[in-house]
């Protein structure tokens, strides 16, 4: 019968060690817990002071949001720049619509008004996610193209819907509950939200059919498509989710600020990607997890924190994510590209 | 002989004003391996893509079992138990060889967490393990991406994953073309394996060697048509390419 004579290799599973050290994300994981000790040794006081890392958590909560939509995005080999837009764009849909259902001022409205504009939020960041999705998708243009349209576009019909000015009556309700409040004895409530939120996006992208088409994709699209996934219709969910996720993210911004904050989010889709891309999610596709995306997206936030309490010029901070940015996608592509050599 | 397991009758499709096949007819029996040879732009892909539901052909008929079949897309095909192994390495390479035999026919598990679509890792695992043992498939490890595997071994996944569903035939268009002398023969043991489980397999392959190797029958494709059919253990490598070009010409095939 056969000719080759190969002792047969035990089929073992890799031990967890070997496993986690293949892992991207762990690598990135230590770089962080170096970057919390050597802040900490400097100036223990301020690094490991409370309030300070509550505020950290807090500035962070609205970005995981986004980044975790964009974990499934990239993993699919695409990328999603409407992120920013989509979420100024949910939150003053929300906003007004809050406002219409309580006669023009929401500031006293109760629980049922918040119920509602938080879903008005989530559905309006879909119907975005939609219509990319759709694009890319069904129409074939590019993820790039499609979403730096919609980058322009969902912020330009959100300064239609108002005028260019920022909606600032936000219930109360809201603000003293997911906007301010604490639970389980003093962690923030937008934190508690933003990590449920993780905890659901990685039980979903890690474990489920649903996680396992989107790697899939991303990994070989003509293989995905041969084995009878529907390629279309999984790629505008993954883009639904992340609008979803987004308009949610708008929410939490509307709570937390208490005004639609039409100009501060410009720059909230690169900062995504960044996050997701340092985690160890490949831009090539196929690979990432939202774990991954957790640790990348605390990585720029402790520079922030860190460079402002030992004392360097925060300048320095978007060039050290930059430098960290490029090395790991660097890494990445040589590690892809002597796999595709053997 | 018996009724084929799978018969196609003067099968006919058109590109616009290009005849890509012009009646072409061709069957497989039960574990039995079919080579389809031919130059090339003799109508093989066509004819594969028609008979694996990638294409609809403008005439003829399919048979499965002795019963006409229509086959609309691929998934009819394979729910049929029709499964096709591409040329190009068809896997997901950051995926481990478990999860790509199982791409597309993923295991839940039970209970309400399969209800929300969570996967029976181990489940797939175990049965995975046990399907490449059958078909002889040696991996180092089932849970690294099959991207690091080598280019036979992950061919040899390929070959797993389409003959582990097929309950019937399985087309193969040239899948030792990318290998080297080792792989290749690691592939045509599990196609001999397939064979031997029963199923129909259809082989396209430019390698005559490989081709007189592997088979029970070879049957040529020229222009369109069925121009000859041998016993592999019968023809030789001269009457292949002789049939091939045109040299040869058999009575009554198509």
């Amino acid at each position: 019968m056969t000719t080759v004579t190969d002792p047969a290799p035990p089929q073992e599973k890799r031990s967890l060690t070997k496993r986690l050290a293949g892992a991207n994300s762990l690598w990135i994981g230590l770089v962080l817990v170096a970057l919390i000790a050597v802040f900490g040794v400097i100036n223990p006081s301020q690094i490991l002071n409370l309030v300070n890392l509550q505020n950290l958590l807090i500035e962070t909560s609205v970005l995981l949001v986004l980044s975790v939509g964009m974990t499934f995005v990239i993993v699919t080999s695409g990328i999603d720049l409407s992120v920013g837009s989509v979420l100024v764009f949910s939150g003053i849909t929300s906003a007004l619509s809050m406002n219409a259902m309580s006669g023009g001022d929401s500031t006293h409205a109760g629980w049922g008004v918040v119920i509602v504009g938080g879903l008005v939020a989530v559905a309006s960041g879909a119907a975005w996610g939609f219509v990319n999705g759709w694009l890319i998708a069904k129409a074939k243009i590019p993820p790039l193209i499609v979403t730096l349209g919609s980058f322009g576009a969902a912020l330009g019909a959100a300064e239609l819907l108002t005028n260019g000015s920022d909606v600032r009556s936000v219930p109360d309700t809201l603000a003293n509950s997911l906007g301010f409040g604490t639970l389980l004895g003093g962690i923030p409530t937008m934190v508690i939200f933003a990590a449920a939120v993780t905890a659901v996006g990685a039980w979903l992208l890690a474990t489920t059919r649903f996680g396992r088409h989107t790697y899939a994709i991303g990994s070989n699209e003509v293989a995905a498509q041969r084995t009878g996934i529907s390629v279309t219709r999984h790629l505008v969910l993954v883009y639904v989710l992340a609008g979803g996720l987004a308009g949610l993210a708008g929410f939490m911004s509307l709570a937390h600020f208490t005004t639609t904050t039409l100009t501060s989010h410009s720059t909230d889709n690169l900062n995504a990607i960044a996050g997701t891309v340092l985690g160890g999610t490949s831009v090539f596709g196929g690979v990432g997890s939202v774990i991954g995306t957790v640790i990348g997206v605390f990585i720029p936030a402790v520079l922030t924190k860190g460079f402002t309490i030992i004392g360097v010029n925060v300048f320095w901070q978007p060039i050290a994510v930059a430098i960290v940015l490029v090395s790991a996608v660097w890494f990445d592509q040589n590690r892809r590209r002597a796999r595709n050599q053997r | 002989m018996t009724t084929p397991l799978l018969e196609a009758r003067s099968l006919v499709k058109h590109y616009g004003s290009v005849e890509a096949l012009r009646g072409a007819s061709f069957e497989v029996a039960a574990g039995e391996v079919v080579s389809l040879i031919g130059d090339n732009g003799a109508g093989k892909s066509t004819f594969i893509k028609c008979l694996s539901g990638a294409e609809q052909p403008d005439s003829g008929q399919i048979l499965l079992d002795g019963k006409e079949i229509h086959l609309d897309s691929p998934t009819v095909a394979r729910s049929l138990g029709i499964e096709t192994v591409y040329q190009d390495l068809a896997v997901a390479p950051d995926l481990d060889p478990a999860a790509n035999l199982y791409l597309g026919r993923e295991i839940k598990r039970k209970g309400i967490l399969g209800t929300l679509g969570m996967l029976d890792k181990k489940e797939m695992r175990r049965r995975a393990v046990e399907e490449f043992g059958r078909l002889g498939v040696t991996l180092q490890s089932v849970d690294v991406p099959i991207g690091s595997l080598s280019g036979g071994q992950r061919q040899s996944v390929a070959v797993a994953r389409s003959v582990v569903w097929a309950s019937k035939v399985v087309f193969m268009d040239e899948p030792t073309a990318a290998l080297g002398v080792v792989q290749r023969e690691r592939v045509l043991d599990v196609i001999r394996k397939v064979r031997d489980a029963g199923i129909g397999v259809v082989l396209i392959s430019h390698n005559m060697p490989e081709v007189l190797s592997v088979s029970d029958r070879v049957e040529v494709l020229r222009l369109g048509k069925r121009v000859a059919r041998f016993k592999a253990s019968e023809a030789s490598l001269t009457d292949l390419v002789g049939a091939m070009t045109g040299a040869l010409v058999q009575e009554d095939v198509a």
